[in-house]
């Protein structure tokens, strides 16, 4: 081990991220702990239809507790930083905004663009630290072939975070440590018994974490009351994808492409959503079969394994966390505009998801589904 | 590594003196100051000397005051305890926490409360008090000293206003006890309060001071203590070190530890500003209690300048802390009319008596060098006059 580094780790009071920090520590750095405090669960609560009590995840008292605990256990300073105003304004109003829109957000996606990977590295600089490391399965390499950093796939691919951290800049990356990116869940949390972290067992977070019990359209609903607003009305047609029109359904944001149940429609053959019209409030939808689509195309990119695409490239490519990478060619459509052609039709591609592509186990990059 | 606390508004350490006092009653003398025994006579006595102690520094009598568990429950018997529902609340927009929020909860119960703007130097205006007064008003809470600049407010004209419109009026001591001399006559209140650990004694004891004859509801129900205003067993070693603290802080009653907490707090404040250019004194201007000094250095965020600082060992604070820990704007810098990210820039330095000019030459040598550190890293500093 060379000098020691001061590495800021951002710390969520989850095994993964405790266990990281328990593990530099060990290892000689300074290390700072750092949680962001990202929402306040009290804030919707007892609104109407939102639980009375917190029950949510994110930024709760119990897991600042948690966090702390660990800190003064393994011996490191630890701060909670604010950033309560920039999570509300770049993750959870572009999050309502996309459902009314009638698109499938992934607010998790944004947090680390516009929160971890950003505010964190800032708050990391102007504390002293060089380095910021997060419990992330992911791993990151410098290549001095192609004179960039590189953003491959974890070891354990049944944890692979890779696809939320498509967005992440040369510049993120040149300052960001992985530490779990060669270990498998279960050793990271032989390891977090063996540095006597008494969360070793904790279960792990799935849902997106201001959403308490995952119910978003109560959680759509709450935050705009509480912004002095109601839920706009975007109710609507439902339609056929020949454009006959079924009958009226709720409202766009209680849609997602591919749902099946709660069309409140009874027809012969099940019918699936196709597609959201956000501009004529139209929910479309159709046969199995109309859900399958050969090409996507993707705005807002980020490439991290190369400059930019002169020539059509390749790939293999995730369309949402969960996907089996599907082979594809990509191209430059537009300024900001990759067009993704898959080899074979995939199911129920979701605008408002990410497309992320893959070279192998590296991340070519990314952009946001149209 | 060297550590300096210079955040005393927070909380203070207990003095030596003060601990000495209250040692024999968390073991010899650990009798119920409501029994007949022996035991119970000796704290009984122990809890009265320091109900005379806290009287002095307050020049009120000992019946008047009520020992309670801090600052916070201070003011919500007071606050609570002289209002019912239907009753109309004069207070500020720059209060501790502990009084906006009693007044927001008694608003849901059915009172009404106005909360009165401040100028910029953090003043409440008594003629607003004046005019704010309406038939069914029954209570004005205006602080002495505020927490985060130190402003002292005009209390001795609001207290003026209430007694000439018959009305009750509070004031939260917190801050301004045990730094400057505090007289309830002259300030015409009707309760006062005063928390243990701002003035060197622990944490979990605290005081109202309720004038006499005045009937003020209790918060919880139980035993005849405190004469029916407090009901619990007796704190008897918090009480004890109160009583020393206020003890203690009668010694600088002659204003020689006044003035040598002000110049060292002034020194501290003078350095900071020689050497870190676009930073300012909030409630300059105004009166100020001796120890307290809230500093804005524009274009840096004060959360990484407190963590920073604590890194490097000096202890310092900024806005109010919320229940995980993180650092929310400071509501008095907002309502001083601070432009956000100067609310957010502030830093306050709050010297205690264990403080000297050791402590002060360290923050001199650490805070303008990290000021410019951050200032390097910010976005905005000096770039706005480049591009113009």
């Amino acid at each position: 081990m060379s000098s020691p580094t001061t590495i800021a780790v951002a710390m969520s009071g989850g095994v993964d991220s405790s266990t990281v920090a328990a593990m530099l520590r060990a290892d000689g750095h300074n290390i700072i702990g750092l949680t962001m405090q990202l929402w306040n669960q009290r804030r919707l609560a007892g609104h109407e239809g939102m639980p009375e009590s917190v029950q949510g995840r994110c930024c709760s008292i119990d897991d600042v507790y948690d966090a702390r605990r660990v800190a003064e256990h393994i011996g490191i300073p630890y701060y909670v930083v604010n950033q309560e105003e920039r999570f509300e304004r770049d993750v959870v109003r572009p999050f309502v905004e996309e459902y009314l829109s009638g698109r499938t957000p992934i607010p998790c996606s944004l947090c680390n663009n516009h929160l971890k990977f950003d505010q964190l590295l800032i708050v990391a600089q102007q504390i002293g630290a060089e380095q910021v490391a997060t419990g992330h399965y992911a791993r990151v390499t410098y290549d001095d072939g192609r004179g960039r950093w590189l953003l491959h796939r974890p070891a354990d691919l049944s944890k692979d975070q890779t696809y939320f951290l498509f967005g992440l800049t040369q510049e993120q990356l040149s300052r960001t440590i992985f530490p779990l990116g060669n270990m498998t869940k279960p050793e990271v949390r032989d390891l977090a018994r063996q540095h006597g972290l008494a969360l070793a067992a904790k279960p792990d977070s799935q849902e997106i974490c201001f959403v308490p019990g995952g119910d978003y359209k109560r959680f759509l609903d709450a935050y705009l009351a509480e912004q002095g607003g109601a839920l706009p009305d975007t109710a609507g047609d439902l339609v056929t994808t020949s454009g006959e029109v079924l009958g009226e359904h709720s409202g766009i944001h209680n849609f997602t492409v591919g749902q099946r149940k709660g069309l409140g429609v009874a027809t012969g053959s099940p019918l699936y959503v196709i597609q959201i019209n956000g501009a004529e409030k139209q929910v479309v939808v159709g046969g199995e079969e109309n859900l399958y689509s050969s090409t996507l195309r993707t705005r807002r990119v980020n490439l991290i394994a190369v400059d930019d695409l002169s020539d059509p490239m390749r790939v293999v490519v995730k369309i949402r966390h969960r996907h089996e990478p599907a082979l594809a060619t990509i191209e430059q459509a537009d300024a900001d505009e990759i067009l993704v052609t898959f080899d074979q039709p995939q199911r129920a591609i979701t605008p408002g998801q990410a497309a992320v592509f893959y070279d192998g186990g590296v991340v070519v990059g990314g952009g946001w589904i149209v | 590594m060297q550590r300096v606390y210079l955040d005393n508004n927070a909380t203070t350490p207990v003095l030596p003196e003060v601990l000495d006092a209250m040692r024999p009653y968390f073991g010899e003398r650990f009798g119920n100051a409501s029994s007949i025994h022996q035991h119970g006579q000796e704290t009984r006595a122990a809890v009265e000397h320091a109900r005379e102690s806290v009287a002095a520094l307050l020049s009120c009598r000992a019946a008047e005051v009520v020992f309670t568990s801090g600052g916070t429950e201070s003011d919500n018997l007071a606050i609570a305890g002289l209002t019912t529902a239907g009753d109309h609340i004069i207070t500020s927009s720059i209060e501790h926490h502990a009084v906006l929020h009693a007044c927001k909860h008694l608003e849901e119960t059915g009172c009404d409360v106005t909360y009165l703007p401040v100028d910029g130097c953090g003043l409440v205006d008594p003629e607003d008090v004046r005019r704010a007064l309406r038939p069914n008003t029954k209570l004005i809470s205006i602080m002495l000293a505020n927490n985060e600049t130190g402003v002292l407010q005009p209390v001795e004209q609001v207290g003026k206003i209430a007694a000439e419109a018959d009305v009750f009026f509070h004031t939260d001591a917190v801050q301004a006890a045990g730094k400057i001399p505090i007289d309830v006559a002259r300030i015409r209140c009707d309760a006062l309060s005063i928390s243990g650990h701002k003035i060197h004694a622990p944490q979990g004891v605290g005081a109202l001071y309720v004038r006499k004859s005045t009937r003020i509801q209790p918060l919880f129900y139980g035993g005849r203590h405190e004469r029916s205003r407090r009901a619990g067993t007796e704190n008897v070693p918090g009480i004890v070190g109160l009583g020393k603290a206020a003890e203690l802080a009668m010694r600088g009653s002659d204003r020689s530890e006044d003035q040598k907490m002000s110049a060292l707090r002034d020194r501290l404040e003078q350095g900071i500003l020689a050497q870190a250019d676009e930073s300012g004194v909030n409630g300059e201007g105004a009166p100020r209690i001796p120890n307290t000094s809230s500093i804005y250095f524009d274009s840096i965020d004060g959360e990484p300048m407190v963590i920073s600082l604590d890194l490097k060992g000096l202890a310092v604070s900024t806005g109010a802390a919320c229940s995980s820990g993180a650092l929310e704007p400071s509501h008095v810098l907002l309502a001083m009319g601070l432009r956000p990210d100067r609310a957010r820039a502030s830093v306050r330095f709050s010297l205690g008596k264990q403080n000297n000019d050791k402590d002060v030459d360290f923050a001199l040598a650490l805070v303008p060098e990290t000021v410019a550190r951050l200032r390097k890293l910010s976005p905005v500093y000096k770039k706005e006059a480049l591009s113009s």
